[in-house]
């Protein structure tokens, strides 16, 4: 019994480890530190737990403790749960809100991540009850474990890992351009502008950028209207935005070109840098409900889209 | 949850009064196209709505 709290007591840290290697506070804000990264890192302690118990206690037999399992597995549905609920009630004090499928996104990352942590102390005390039962001394048992458990962490997270926009499409500086009212972006219109001040600040300060897709598939990724509220809200918060709420005429709206699929937008940032806008765009993360694959596009073994 | 009214026209202001007729929707009718800009610019501002330019001195006020 001695044995097995060694096997808990690193699989948990190991556990632990996963969900800090896991835990990316950037620019986008998310999740909000430092209250949101406790009760994360929390969550993350005791997904952990459950993972280094499940096999000590089989090995005790146990059994019931096992089943401790599937309320864990209820627990980390409420965490989703309880990230899109906060997540939503906070939409409405966005100036340009994130869009339900990005708040779903967000939230499925959480559950996906405590499941991680999960897998990664279960299999690391795998690791260490393996090299038990081939009586190894302690320190073999320890090294094992942490060897198996960095392991299964950095497959998990590269298994893990999001598509960012700019793997799927070409993001270039477009130009902002007026035909009459209508605003328009490399010949696409976006929105009819009435007032005259308005214009004039879109064509002094507004910057804008087209989306152009690689290949069918993207095509159909930025056809998604979520994936496209993303991008806008991302533009917005990592930009700042020359807006407030009366001011609609500013949000920024990412319009398709019916004709070939590409996407444009322009928008006002508080400080106007269309490099910086073009950086932002790429880096943004493409949305796993918004992923199509198409009937046309064949892509390559083990491509992803 | 935020509850309103969504894309509909909420006025509008024209210099142009052949143009335009309407039992629902306020219609105002200002002299030239400087003072249209003006109180559109307030009603947009109170009404949180965008104006829209339809051309022929019309312009609408929408709650989108």
């Amino acid at each position: 019994m001695k044995d097995l709290w060694i096997i808990v007591t690193v699989s948990l840290t190991m556990g632990m480890l996963a969900r800090v290697y896991m835990m990316r506070v950037d620019t986008r804000q998310y999740p909000t530190h430092p209250q949101g990264v406790i009760s994360h890192l929390t969550l993350g302690l005791i997904a952990s737990f459950l993972g280094s118990l499940a096999l000590p206690s089989l090995a005790e037999k146990e059994f019931s403790a096992v089943t401790f399992l599937a309320l864990a597995a209820q627990q980390f549905r409420d965490v989703r749960n309880l990230e899109r609920q906060s997540l939503d009630k906070i939409e409405v004090t966005e100036l340009v809100p994130r869009g339900t499928a990005y708040i779903e996104d967000i939230a499925k990352a959480f559950e996906a991540r405590n499941y991680m942590v999960i897998i990664t102390a279960l299999i690391s005390s795998i690791g260490a009850y393996v090299a038990m039962q081939f009586n190894q001394p302690i320190q073999y048992q320890v090294v094992t474990s942490i060897i198996v458990g960095i392991i299964s962490m950095m497959a998990l997270k590269q298994f893990l890992k999001r598509t960012l926009l700019k793997e799927i499409a070409e993001v270039k500086p477009a130009e902002i351009t007026f035909q009459g009212p209508l605003l328009k972006v490399n010949d696409v219109i976006i929105m009819n502008v009435g007032l005259k001040r308005s214009r004039e600040i879109f064509l002094k300060n507004g910057i804008a950028i087209e989306i152009i897709p690689k290949d069918p598939n993207a095509n159909a990724t930025l056809a998604n209207v979520g994936q496209r509220q993303a991008i806008q809200h991302n533009a917005a918060i990592q930009l700042g935005i020359r807006k407030d709420l009366d001011e609609p005429d500013f949000t920024p709206i990412a319009r398709r070109n019916p004709n070939n699929g590409n996407v444009v937008m322009a928008m006002i940032p508080m400080y106007s840098d269309v490099d910086t806008l073009v950086d932002v765009i790429n880096n943004t993360p493409v949305l796993e409900s918004a992923k199509r694959k198409t009937i046309i596009s064949k892509p390559k073994e083990g491509a992803e889209v | 949850m935020d509850v309103g009214i969504k894309d509909s026209m909420l006025a509008i202001v024209t210099t142009n009064k052949d143009r335009v007729s309407s039992s629902t929707v306020p219609v105002f009718y200002v002299e030239d196209s400087e003072e249209q800009e003006h109180l559109s610019l307030l009603i947009s501002k109170i009404t949180m709505g965008m104006v829209h330019d339809l051309g022929r001195g019309v312009y609408v006020i929408v709650k989108h």
